[in-house]
C-alpha cells in the first residue's frame, strides 16, 4: 500500500532521515515515535507525496512517486486521509464545508447530499457544530473535524500527525478509538506521536506496531513501550 | 494548467462550490475591474484614433490622386494660346473627367494669403494654372506629361504626389500609432491581471496548502482563480467599453468638415469593433491568470 525503500531525505545540506525502509500493509495499525525534530512528520509527508525522497524509493499504491505527475499525487492523496496536528481549514467556510470538501475537490459534492456527511459529525461528535465556522472551534473539535474531513473520502490510509498534540487527556482518548474504529474498518493507520501514554493505551485496544526514529533511522520498538 | 475542452468547458459554465473554496478578496478584485474598465475606455479611443486616421489617409490619399494641376508658365503673348492647347490635349486624355483653366479671379484668390487681394495680376507673370479631374480609374501620368513636352512647351504637370505621398504616410502611421496604443494596452492589461493574481495566489497560500492536502489538482486550484479574474476583466472592460463609446459618440461632429479631431470616431460598421475588447480582455486575462497560476503553484509547496 505505502512502502519506503532505503528513504533517505536530506534537507539545508543535512541529512534528515536515512537508510528508511517501511511497509504499511492494508489493515495495519503503525505508531512513529521519536522525539521532537526528529523527522516524524517529514516522514510522514513522504508517505502522501507532499515530499520526494532524496533517495531510495516510495511507492504509493504500488506506484513509485517518482513517476507519478503532479495530478497523480493529487488523486494519491484523494486515498490518503490526512491530519496534522496544527489544522489548516478554509476559515471561510462553515465546518460542514470544510470536512466535505476533499469531495468537492473530487467533483463529488453531490454526495454531501446525502447522509454520510451528517452520519461522518455524529460520528466525531460534531453534528451540532456543522454550520460553525473554523475559529469558533476549540482544538479537540477541530482535530475531530480534520479527522472528519481526512476519511470523508472513505481513504485506504490515515496519517495522522500528533492529532493529539493540542488536547486534554479525555480528548486524545476519545480520538484514539476513533481511529481505532477506522482501522477495524479495514483502514491502514499510522500515527506520528511522542506520547508514549496514547501508544500504551492505543495498544490495549490494538495491535500496533511501533516504530521509533533514532539517529536519522527507523527502528522497531521494543516491549519497554 | 492545461487548456483542453474540458477545462474550457468548465471555465465557461463555473462550479459553485469550486467558486467557494477561495475566499473572495475584495481590493484585488476592485483593482482588476477599476483597470480593466480604465483600460478598455482608453483603448476604444486608440481604436477611434486608428479607425478615424485610416479614413483620413483614404480620403486624403483618394481626393489628391483624382485631381491634378498643370502651370503654363510662358510668355504673356503665349500663355493663351498654350493654355487652349494644353486644354485640347486634355481633352482627348483618356481618363480624365474634366480640365478648366482657373479664372484671373480664382488665381488672386489662391495668391490672396501671400500677396494680399490687390495683387495686379495682369502686370505680373504668374503662371495659368488648369485644374484636372481624373475618372475614378485616373490617367497615365507619364503619358500626359510627354505629350504635354512635344505638344505645350510650356506646361508643368503636377500630380500632387509630392503633397499626397506624406501627408497620406502621416495619416497611415497615425492609424499604426493607434493600433499599437491599443495592443500595448492590452499588453498592460496582461501585465496587471499577471500581478493582481500573482498577489491573489500569495495571499491565499494557506487555502491553497489545504486545497492540496485533501487532492486537489493543480488544475482544480488554477481554475477557480482563472474563471474568477476571467470575469472581473470581462465585467471591467464591458463597463469600459460602454463608456467610451458613448464618450465618442458625443464628442461634437464636425459635419461634412473634413477636419481631424472632428472625424475623430468611429462610422458605420467601425461601431461594432470595440465590441470586440470585452473578449480580447477576457482571454487575455484567462491566459494571465493561468500563467500566474501555473508558475505560483510549481513553486507554492
Amino acid at each position: 500500500m505505502i512502502e519506503l525503500e532505503n528513504v533517505a531525505y536530506s534537507y539545508g545540506g543535512g541529512e534528515l532521515l536515512s537508510d528508511i525502509s517501511v511497509k504499511l500493509a492494508p489493515g495495519s495499525f503503525h505508531f512513529l515515535t521519536g522525539p521532537s525534530g526528529a523527522g516524524k512528520t517529514t516522514l510522514l509527508k513522504l508517505c502522501y507525496g507532499a515530499l520526494l525522497p532524496t533517495a531510495g524509493h516510495v511507492r504509493l499504491f504500488d506506484r513509485d512517486v517518482r513517476s507519478l505527475q503532479r495530478d497523480d499525487i493529487a488523486k494519491v492523496r484523494r486515498r490518503v486521509g490526512v491530519v496534522h496536528q496544527d489544522v489548516q481549514f478554509l476559515d471561510h467556510l462553515p465546518v460542514s464545508d470544510n470536512v466535505a470538501l476533499p469531495l468537492t475537490v473530487s467533483g463529488r459534492q453531490a454526495e454531501t447530499a446525502n447522509g454520510d456527511l451528517t452520519e461522518l459529525l455524529a460520528w466525531v461528535g460534531l453534528t451540532n457544530r456543522s454550520d460553525a465556522m473554523p475559529p469558533e472551534l476549540s482544538g479537540g473539535e477541530r482535530q475531530r473535524a480534520a479527522l472528519a474531513r481526512a476519511v470523508i473520502m472513505s481513504p485506504d490510509v490515515v496519517l495522522a500527525d500528533e492529532p493529539t498534540g493540542n488536547v486534554d487527556w479525555d480528548m486524545s482518548q476519545r480520538l484514539l478509538t476513533l481511529l481505532v474504529e477506522l482501522n477495524k474498518m479495514g483502514k491502514t493507520v499510522l500515527i506520528a506521536t511522542h506520547d508514549l501514554s496514547l501508544i500504551r493505551a492505543a495498544k490495549a485496544q490494538v495491535q500496533a506496531r511501533v516504530l521509533r526514529i533514532s539517529n536519522r533511522r527507523v527502528q522497531l520498538a521494543g516491549a519497554d513501550l | 494548467m492545461k487548456f483542453d475542452l474540458k477545462t474550457l468547458r468548465a471555465l465557461v459554465a463555473g462550479d459553485r462550490y469550486a467558486d467557494r473554496v477561495v475566499p473572495p478578496t475584495g481590493f484585488t478584485a476592485q483593482l482588476t475591474l477599476f483597470v480593466s474598465g480604465a483600460m478598455a475606455f482608453l483603448a476604444v479611443f486608440a481604436l477611434a484614433l486608428s479607425l478615424a486616421s485610416g479614413r483620413l489617409a483614404d480620403r486624403w490619399g483618394d481626393e489628391l490622386a483624382r485631381t491634378a494641376t498643370i502651370r503654363i508658365v510662358a510668355p504673356e503673348d503665349q500663355r493663351a494660346i498654350q493654355t487652349n492647347a494644353a486644354l485640347q490635349v486634355l481633352s482627348t486624355t483618356p481618363g480624365i473627367a474634366d480640365a478648366r483653366a482657373l479664372t484671373d479671379e480664382e488665381q488672386q484668390a489662391l495668391l490672396a494669403p501671400w500677396f494680399g487681394q490687390d495683387l495686379p495680376l495682369d502686370t505680373l507673370p504668374v503662371p495659368r494654372l488648369i485644374e484636372i479631374e481624373a475618372t475614378d480609374q485616373g490617367f497615365d501620368v507619364t503619358g500626359l506629361r510627354l505629350r504635354l513636352a512635344a505638344e505645350v512647351p510650356g506646361a508643368v504637370l503636377d500630380d500632387h504626389g509630392r503633397w499626397r505621398a506624406p501627408l497620406v504616410s502621416a495619416a497611415q502611421r497615425l492609424r499604426l500609432l493607434g493600433w499599437t496604443v491599443a495592443l500595448l494596452i492590452v499588453g498592460a492589461v496582461a501585465a496587471m491581471v499577471t500581478l493582481a493574481a500573482n498577489a491573489a495566489l500569495a495571499a491565499n497560500a494557506q487555502v491553497i496548502a489545504v486545497l492540496r492536502l485533501v487532492g486537489a489538482t493543480d488544475s482544480y486550484i488554477a481554475n477557480a482563480f482563472v474563471r474568477r479574474f476571467t470575469l472581473r476583466a470581462l465585467v471591467g472592460s464591458a463597463v469600459g467599453v460602454v463608456v467610451g463609446v458613448l464618450a465618442v459618440w458625443l464628442m461634437p461632429s464636425g459635419g461634412d468638415t473634413p477636419g481631424f479631431l472632428t472625424g475623430l470616431g468611429f462610422q458605420g460598421v467601425g461601431w461594432l469593433v470595440p465590441l470586440l475588447l470585452p473578449p480580447v480582455c477576457g482571454g487575455v486575462a484567462l491566459f494571465a491568470t493561468a500563467y500566474a497560476a501555473s508558475r505560483a503553484l510549481r513553486t507554492l509547496t
